[in-house]
């Protein structure tokens, strides 16, 4: 069976990169005792798919991971488990049970929510809250990405689902693409919505949270966003 | 659960390589409340995190005193460049990892010694630290600074940097020393006073209160204590019960993958060879065996408490083990249920080790090691490497009829007595194992692939305490002469192209011979040094072989001196003082041996009568050879 297992990141673990987080979990699977399947060979791993990889330095409280078990005592003693053998930061706040038909973690992203602040005086000038607006009602929304083969400017307005903004503080929340072939950094965003302002972002000024991943339960016509542990069930 | 405070910006960590080098809060890392203890340490690999956080010695003394209820022990390594830039310039004091307090405010701050190219980076983590570098500019708020490990027994080229070095295994006396803290700190006794106190504690040397006179030529005429009541001598401390002792069964798990990236099991300390270029095997005398049982179960503990994928044995010679069989077949039994690998380094390769490989390891994949040292039957002989070319040869033939096809040898270039027929061999014995290949697996059975041999050769280091602490190293221009020679030698072998030969850079290793066997002098070039610029000797990138000359230069004192010649009989060492358990006449008798190519045998066939018999335990207090021959 498989379960689908959501954390939250916070507090300093957020300096570690996706790779650290993954052996930070194959160790603590076997420290917490799960009855995890092992592919077979001389350097046996871990059944387990992560869902997007999370950029160093920002914090979560909604990391997927998917693992495969032979068997289980119930999702909450999973939980309770896991979270006995963990360190500051890492937090499971649910496991769930995925039935046989949901695809892995990794496949099934769709978006993420992200919740973005700004460093002190790093913040904008303009009035970002007044711009969002106009900004949305743009039909293309161009930023330059860089690659390994250079830089090629993409479009990234189809690929923003949602964007709001407070005040005090200045607060961005926003639900963009994640999928593997559209993948949207919140920092791209803010980016675009600075440069368009005519202002530019300053180093290191984000304070960002990724509030939650998505996947897409709706038909082709018309995206229908979930949270990746909507799929699954508490047994 | 209150989030620890950073010592760290947020800017400066995104800023820079691996922040979690700096960041702590692994799981197993000990968090105590800074009221509730006495003494705060802080333990120093000097060296960047992946190589400290991977060293056992240090993970045994910070369970050691986490253990003790008084005590808080901490970790520090050395600050990769980019971010040691960023702390001189913002003035940032360096600190440790738990807490992420700064070093400068605790009791103690220890650093290990592991080789001698971490030195100037000792200067380093003191500098940024914001602690005087001369031990002799401390004032009474600055923490006791004290050096452990093997290089602490030549500790004089590090004398003025150091309150205190620690001679001998760090489990015995630790207590002591931090009882005597407490003490002389209740009393208000000052830094000097419980220095003066704690020099007359067993295997304690405080460098302030001894002196040197030097002869004409250089060479050491004295060295005394300059005060009543400090001991003459400091004598090794070791541990004798290896059973009824601290082990580090909840090792701090890093986040990154660091070098040794597993769990650790010490079987044993010490090692019957007698190799006479090895420093560990005469520093570690006796050998004393862990007892099996308490093995297998710090093994299930450790498999428990960390999550590990892999388990590894760690000794200089696992093979010498006298449970090893019982201890592997527990383990293969153990680890298989839970899918975990075993790595056994330091195997010889005879029927047992590689019927053992290759039930643990896919033998398509992994080489087999074999370290003949010297290309020739002479030559191991001079050294006292009890490996000849019969067993090799039949070790490989026996690997190759395993399925095995890549092995690996290692040698040594600028052994004492060594000849250009000597640096041949290593090439004929490279040849004469991808020979026995081919004489052993039929063509049908080659599947596909062909043997890979890979010869690498280091450069030899007299090392103190060793029988070759006499002999003269050779000059860089030597070392790359042999290279040469070897690489042409191999280029002429028949079998020439399943033979890739690999050596190392030599001016790092004439410097290494410098600061081995240096006295209080170079205290003088390691601190030019840093002040120019000079740390993370140890990489090769950082190493600037012409800083060190110049540097040598400007203190007016020579190379040569310190490693290209041969040393008489009677030159008092600057280590003469320390008492390793092995006597300065055994090391005499086996120089005297080397040089006529003759062997001694190993402690379990016979006594060499090295002096570790006063020790009162482990392998000399053994039954005699008869139960013991193989």
């Amino acid at each position: 069976m498989r379960l689908r297992i959501k954390f939250k990141k916070y507090g300093s673990v957020r300096y570690t990169g996706h790779l650290d987080v993954m052996r930070f979990f194959q160790k603590a699977i076997r420290r917490a005792r799960i009855d995890v399947v092992y592919s077979n060979g001389f350097s046996p791993h871990q059944v387990m798919a992560f869902a997007a990889p999370l950029g160093v330095g920002l914090t979560s409280n909604g990391e997927y991971m998917d693992i495969e078990v032979h068997s289980i005592g119930s999702c909450q003693d999973v939980l309770e488990r896991l979270n006995a053998v963990s360190v500051p930061g890492v937090e499971v706040v649910s496991v769930k049970v995925l039935p046989d038909s949901a695809g892995n973690a990794m496949a099934s992203v769709a978006a993420a929510g992200y919740t973005v602040r700004f460093r002190e005086n790093r913040e904008p000038v303009a009035d970002v809250r007044a711009a969002l607006s106009e900004f949305l009602a743009r039909e293309q929304i161009l930023i330059t990405k860089e690659t390994k083969k250079g830089s090629r400017e993409i479009d990234i307005r189809q690929g923003i689902f949602q964007l709001t903004a407070e005040e005090n503080p200045l607060t961005l929340r926003m639900l963009v693409d994640a999928s593997s072939g559209g993948n949207i950094k919140p920092a791209q965003v803010v980016e675009a919505i600075l440069t368009h302002l005519g202002e530019s972002l300053k180093e290191n000024a984000l304070i960002i949270t990724r509030e939650d991943v998505y996947t897409d339960i709706g038909t082709s016509e018309k995206r229908v966003l979930a949270p990746l542990d909507d799929i699954g069930y508490v047994c | 659960m209150s989030e620890r405070k950073l010592a760290l910006s947020d800017d400066i960590l995104m800023g820079i390589e691996k922040p979690v080098r700096y960041i702590g809060g692994e799981y197993n890392a000990v968090m105590k409340d800074p009221a509730k203890v006495a003494v705060r340490f802080a333990m120093c690999f000097p060296d960047v995190y992946e190589i400290g956080m991977s060293h056992l010695g240090i993970q045994i003394l910070y369970d050691m005193f986490n253990s003790m209820e008084d005590v808080w022990c901490e970790r520090v390594y050395s600050p990769w460049v980019d971010l040691d830039a960023l702390m001189r310039e913002q003035h940032i004091p360096l600190f440790a990892l738990e807490s992420q307090d700064p070093v400068k405010d605790f009791d103690f701050l220890g650093i290990t010694l592991q080789y001698e190219m971490c030195y100037t980076n000792v200067l380093q983590v003191l500098d940024l630290a914001q602690i005087p570098i001369n031990a002799a500019d401390r004032g009474e708020d600055c923490p006791i600074v004290i050096g452990g490990g093997p290089c602490s027994y030549n500790p004089e080229p590090l004398a003025d940097f150091f309150d205190i070095f620690y001679i001998g295994e760090g489990e015995t006396r630790y207590r002591e020393l931090l009882n005597l803290y407490k003490e002389c700190r209740r009393q208000r006794l000052g830094r000097t006073e419980f220095l003066r106190r704690a020099a007359k504690l067993p295997g304690m040397y405080v460098p302030r209160f001894y002196d040197v006179t030097y002869k004409e030529d250089g060479t050491i005429e004295r060295f005394f204590p300059v005060e009543e009541g400090i001991p003459d001598t400091v004598r090794k401390e070791i541990v004798m019960d290896m059973t009824d002792t601290y082990y580090p069964t909840k090792p701090v798990i890093p986040f990154i993958k660091v070098t040794q990236d597993r769990i650790v099991l010490e079987i044993q300390r010490g090692c019957i060879r007698g190799c006479r270029f090895c420093q560990a095997g005469q520093l570690y005398r006796p050998v004393r065996e862990r007892d099996v049982e308490t093995l297998k179960k710090y093994a299930m503990e450790m498999l428990e408490n960390t999550g590990y994928e892999e388990i590894s044995l760690s000794s200089l010679s696992s093979s010498d083990y006298s449970k090893l069989p019982e201890l592997v077949d527990f383990l293969i039994e153990e680890c298989g249920k839970r899918h975990v690998n075993i790595s056994l380094p330091s195997l010889r390769i005879d029927a047992f080790s590689l019927d053992v490989m290759s039930k643990i390891q896919d033998v398509k994949k992994s080489s087999l090691t074999f370290a003949p040292e010297a290309g020739s039957q002479r030559l191991r002989n001079v050294i006292n490497k009890g490996l000849t070319e019969s067993d090799i040869l039949k070790g490989a033939a026996l690997a190759f009829e395993g399925g095995w096809t890549k092995i690996k040898l290692y040698f040594m270039l600028g052994l004492p007595t060594e000849t250009e027929e000597d640096i041949r061999g290593i090439a004929e014995l490279s040849n004469k194992i991808a020979a026995t290949y081919f004489e052993t697996i039929p063509k049908e059975r080659r599947a596909g692939g062909r043997v890979q041999i890979v010869a690498s050769t280091s450069f030899f280091v007299p090392k103190p305490f060793t029988p070759f602490q006499w002999a003269a190293q050779c000059t860089k221009e030597d070392f790359l002469h042999k290279a040469y020679l070897t690489r042409t030698a191999v280029s002429e072998q028949l079998n020439q192209k399943s033979i890739k030969y690999n050596w190392h850079e030599a001016d790092a290793s004439v410097m290494e011979g410098v600061l081995a066997r240096g006295d209080r002098r170079l205290c003088e070039v390691i601190r030019k040094v840093y002040e120019k610029g000079g740390f993370y000797d140890a990489w090769g990138e950082y190493y600037d072989n012409d800083r060190w000359l110049n540097a040598m230069e400007e203190c007016g004192l020579s190379v040569s001196f310190y490693t290209h010649r041969e040393r008489p009989l009677d030159e008092v060492f600057p280590w003469d003082f320390i008492d390793c358990g092995v006597t300065k006449e055994f090391l005499k008798r086996e120089w005297e041996k080397a040089k006529r190519e003759e062997i001694s045998e190993n402690c379990k066939q016979k006594c060499q009568g090295c002096g570790a018999a006063r020790f009162g335990g482990g392998i000399c207090f053994e039954p005699g050879p008869d139960s013991k021959q193989q």
